[in-house]
């Protein structure tokens, strides 16, 4: 007992920063919470635009989820099981992105998928598409910023994955197509899914890259957090809702990612 | 079904070089130390490694041939391989396991179920094929490894140090079962491990590999008896003393003379059973022609008896009772005097 006690003595010097630092992160969202005007609240929610923006948050983000998984999950094997050359230097340009400036991606996409960029331009005139200021745009830089971390999520998996049930099920008959299916993917799909739910919240609260490439059109490419920041410069208290809302999404996430996923995953 | 293989693999420190051929129905164990290449030989012949020269070929089929570049990847080899910790995949059921390599190869569902279901059977696990391998004992996991590893009737099984994981009860079962899978196996069976009683108890003959190469090879009996290295005899649990015969003598090359009952000359190896071994405090008098002064370095008990090692001009291991270690006041550095009788020293060519 006596021992337990001294362990959880922490040292002065370490406690006062750590009680400053939760204050830090808590205050601000408790603030938040303060300034909500309560009794408003169902006439904000409701108001036009928000719904809407929310809306376009939601289906974007899984859009944007979605098309990671569909890139980034294959993408992570060949970082995770492939022997291909150069695959460490492959492994930092995929991560580039995390640690980009948001706003610099939506820039670089631009330069790329812009009417003038070198695809884009070629998409103009072959088939009369064109990306910037679409939701077509917002997915798409949702997805620049997001999928790394699904990435990243989803290779940790495939490394802590014993390997050797590959090695058995290519004795029992299974090329590497049907052993990816049928036991690679089943043994990280907890991985999976929490990097799916880090990317979707990563994507649901992108606001660099989508206002950069996409622009801030109410209705096609205002998502949550531009209008968010739209709101307020005119009216504070749709801002103090319509963060709210965001805020309630990614506590649930979080609700999500811990008991349905992280704690087992990590388990 | 006949496996003929020889694997050439350079990888790192290690260095294997393997000749093997196993017969229709024949059980060859390759017994050899952590670190031998054991394994190595075992990812080559499943198909897991291809091997860096060599050839490896099962009946007519070439599955490996280095100067000629075939490889045939693990998935198209009708091999059945069971790994040490069973490895059933967590995300299905047992009989999900079982009937797994009939799904790869396209059999239809309900002809799995109903393999999957007999073999379940005859490895004894009846109704317990809806459960997940999280539910089953140790014991229980390696019957179904064991099954899903036969279930596609390979032509070749390879079982890698398959009941090392298991406590010892379970091992003496699990070792019996196994014997009676593979009487009943039409295929050829290689068996690595490094645990003698599991090759003396499963195989029809043996391989000793050390650091890579076969450094003996005979029926299970043979190898036990005349063991031609120290890792061998260790496991057999015999004193091996190599030497010239000189008539009925056999000059040892560390220097001393034992005593045996045959005439041999040139090279030889002499062997000294360790409850051959006889110990006295003083020089005993009498018929035993074989009497050295030794020193106790090391005791272990072994079943009802110790185990000494003995230092001295001829290095010796003694079983003797607890009781005589006991009134003999044997202690590490104690100094007393061993006797073989002549008649009791295997000496075989080198």
């Amino acid at each position: 007992m006596s021992r337990s006690r001294e362990g959880a003595g922490i040292p002065p010097p370490l406690l006062v920063p750590a009680a400053l630092g939760v204050a830090f992160l808590v205050l601000p969202l408790v603030g938040l919470l303060v300034r909500t005007p309560w009794s408003s609240l169902g006439r904000q929610l409701t108001a036009p635009g928000v719904g809407e923006a929310l809306r376009l948050s939601i289906v974007s983000a899984s859009l944007a989820t979605l098309l990671s998984l569909l890139l980034g999950v294959p993408l992570a094997w060949v970082l995770a099981r492939s022997r291909i050359r150069g695959r460490s230097v492959l492994r930092a340009l995929v991560t580039v992105p995390l640690v980009l400036p948001p706003v610099v991606g939506g820039v670089a996409l631009f330069l790329v998928l812009g009417r003038q960029g070198i695809v884009g331009s070629w998409l103009d005139e072959a088939f009369g598409v064109t990306i910037p200021f679409t939701t077509t745009a917002v997915v798409l830089a949702e997805t620049f910023v997001a999928m790394p971390f699904l990435v990243v999520s989803v290779e940790g998996a495939l490394r802590a994955a014993d390997a050797r049930f590959e090695d058995v099920a290519a004795t029992l008959g299974a090329d590497r197509w049907t052993t990816f299916r049928r036991v690679t993917l089943p043994l990280v799909a907890p991985g999976v899914a929490a990097g799916a739910v880090l990317c979707w919240a990563r994507a649901l609260g992108e606001f660099g890259a989508t206002i950069t490439f996409a622009g801030n059109f109410p209705g096609t490419t205002q998502t949550m957090p531009l209008a968010v920041y739209l709101a307020l410069q005119r009216d504070p208290e749709a801002a103090i809702v319509l963060s709210l809302v965001l805020l309630a999404v990614s506590l649930a996430t979080l609700l999500l990612l811990r008991d349905r996923w992280l704690g087992r995953a990590q388990g | 079904m006949t496996l003929d293989a020889r694997v050439v693999v350079q990888r790192g420190s290690l260095s294997l070089d393997v000749e093997l051929a196993v017969q229709d129905g024949e059980v060859l164990a390759v017994l050899g130390p952590n670190g031998a290449g054991k394994s190595t030989l075992l990812r080559v012949l499943a198909g897991l490694l291809p091997p860096d020269g060599g050839r490896v070929s099962v009946d007519d089929a070439v599955w490996d041939d280095v100067p000629v570049r075939t490889h045939l990847p693990a998935h198209r080899r009708s091999v059945g391989v069971v790994f040490q910790d069973a490895l059933l995949f967590p995300h299905l059921t047992v009989a999900e396991n079982v009937a797994f390599g009939l799904r790869t190869r396209g059999v239809r569902t309900a002809e799995r179920r109903a393999a999957a279901g007999e073999w379940l059977t005859r490895v004894g696990l009846d109704g317990l094929g809806d459960r997940r391998p999280g539910h089953l004992s140790g014991g229980q996991a390696q019957r179904a490894a064991l099954a899903r590893a036969l279930v596609g009737e390979p032509a070749l099984l390879l079982l890698d140090e398959p009941l090392s994981a298991l406590d010892a009860r379970t091992r003496l079962v699990v070792r019996a079962e196994v014997r009676r899978h593979l009487a009943a196996f039409a295929g050829s069976t290689v068996l690595v491990t490094h645990d003698p009683v599991d090759a003396m108890a499963l195989a029809d003959r043996v391989v000793v590999v050390e650091e890579g190469r076969v450094v003996q090879a005979g029926t299970p009996e043979e190898v036990n008896r005349r063991p031609r290295t120290d890792y061998v005899a260790r496991l057999a649990g015999l004193s091996l003393l190599p030497g010239t015969g000189e008539g009925r003598a056999v000059r040892l090359d560390a220097g001393g003379v034992v005593a045996v009952a045959e005439e041999t000359s040139g090279p030889v190896f002499a062997a000294v059973r360790p409850e051959s071994v006889a110990l006295y405090l003083a020089r005993p008098e009498g018929s035993p022609r074989n009497v050295w002064p030794v020193r106790l370095v090391g005791a272990t008990p072994h079943g009802a008896t110790v185990r000494c090692e003995l230092a001295g001009e001829v290095p010796l291991v003694a079983d003797v009772t607890a009781g005589a270690f006991a009134e003999l006041g044997l202690v590490p550095g104690a100094e007393v005097w061993a006797t073989v009788k002549a008649a009791e020293v295997a000496v075989y060519q080198r």
